[in-house]
């Protein structure tokens, strides 16, 4: 019994243990959300997340020994927002005849989801430093954290702010979408997809992917504008006020 | 092998978008500049043949790459227990209306169209 303590003690303090536990529990989760016929319910990310946290807390492995196996995986966030030209590039021709549309709507969106988040924030009065990491949470997780870092707010707390985001978008969106009776056309998948991809960054598009091409393609394409539109106006409004 | 030399772009166009956001002090971070020049670079077929077997496996296991992140909500329990209610609050009504404002504003574009 002591030779399993030392075992584990000694594992668990490596970057494997991190690294390992991310990658089988994530499988997992994917696995039962395919067996479950993609109920947004069971949506992988979160369920991998309650999942490590409670393993962690259990365990007693604390966050910064697992972020030094888990940090192999997160490193991929970079190359993969740089991977978000593909979507663009291969969407270029919608992209030329719809672009007014596009980018009046990622730019009403994008401003209505961090407006109301803004203001929301501080009608219930929570510090303004947690307030500032709201701003930029329908942005892609890394992006997020930089935005945040520029207009003083806590980088680690907007990339939670835009996981939680992530999920509540691809959780309810078909509901929403829905009850707005946006219809299960080409036109409407398009509309779905770009939108879930402004509000709910990559999370939101990883749904989208999942449940129509069409409709993930734009969540793609939504993902990368608001990723530039929201890195280049951002920082510059919050310096203006 | 292909994606690999995919792979190999993708870090290359973030290095260099890394240099020019910190080098000029550009307001886009590393990654999105990289982006940037990828979209352009995606012109040359020597470049788009590998990016495309890489970013399409980046891209289809996405949700993934936010789960490390995901985990460190653990950290800030202190802040949740505080404030935890108010902020998931905030956090829903305000997904909630992106994703409302952003698909009202598409329809009424296409309603134009159509009209």
């Amino acid at each position: 019994m002591p030779k399993f303590v030392e075992l584990w003690v000694y594992l668990s303090a490596t970057p494997l243990f991190g690294l390992t536990a991310t990658l089988v529990v994530y499988v997992l989760a994917q696995a039962l959300y395919a067996r479950l016929g993609q109920a947004a319910w069971a949506n992988p990310v979160l369920w991998s997340v309650v999942t490590l946290a409670s393993l962690l807390t259990f365990t007693g492995v604390d966050y910064p020994t697992y972020f030094s196996g888990a940090q192999f995986i997160h490193f991929l966030l970079g190359p993969a927002v740089v991977a978000l030209a593909w979507p663009l590039w291969e969407r270029r021709s919608a992209l030329r005849q719809h672009w007014r549309a596009l980018l009046a709507a990622a730019l009403v969106g994008g401003l209505a989801a961090s407006g109301s988040a803004l203001l929301l924030g501080w009608l219930v009065d929570l510090p303004h430093d947690v307030v500032l990491s709201l701003a930029p949470k329908s942005v892609t997780a890394p992006v997020a954290m930089g935005i945040a870092d520029k207009i003083g707010g806590i980088p680690a707390l907007a990339a939670v702010f835009a996981v939680v985001t992530g999920m509540v978008g691809a959780l309810s969106a078909k509901s929403l979408f829905g009850l707005l009776k946006i219809p299960t056309d080409t036109d409407g998948w398009m509309a779905r997809g770009f939108s879930l991809g402004t509000a709910a960054h990559g999370i939101g598009a990883a749904r989208a992917l999942q449940v129509n091409p069409d409709a993930g393609a734009f969540a793609g394409l939504a993902l990368g504008l608001h990723v530039v539109l929201a890195s280049l106006l951002m920082p510059l409004l919050f310096r203006l006020f | 092998m292909i994606g690999l030399r995919g792979l190999a772009w993708l870090l290359a166009m973030q290095s260099l978008g890394e240099l020019l956001s910190r080098g000029l002090g550009l307001p886009f971070p590393g990654p999105v500049v990289g982006m940037l020049l990828l979209l352009l670079a995606l012109r040359l077929p020597l470049v788009r043949e590998p990016v495309a077997a890489c970013a399409n496996f980046l891209l289809s296991h996405l949700s993934l790459l936010f789960v490390p992140v995901g985990v460190g909500v653990m950290t800030h329990l202190g802040l949740l227990g505080q404030y935890g209610a108010r902020m998931l609050a905030v956090i829903v009504l305000s997904t909630w209306t992106g994703l409302v404002v952003t698909v009202l504003v598409l329809r009424a574009f296409k309603g134009k169209r159509d009209a």
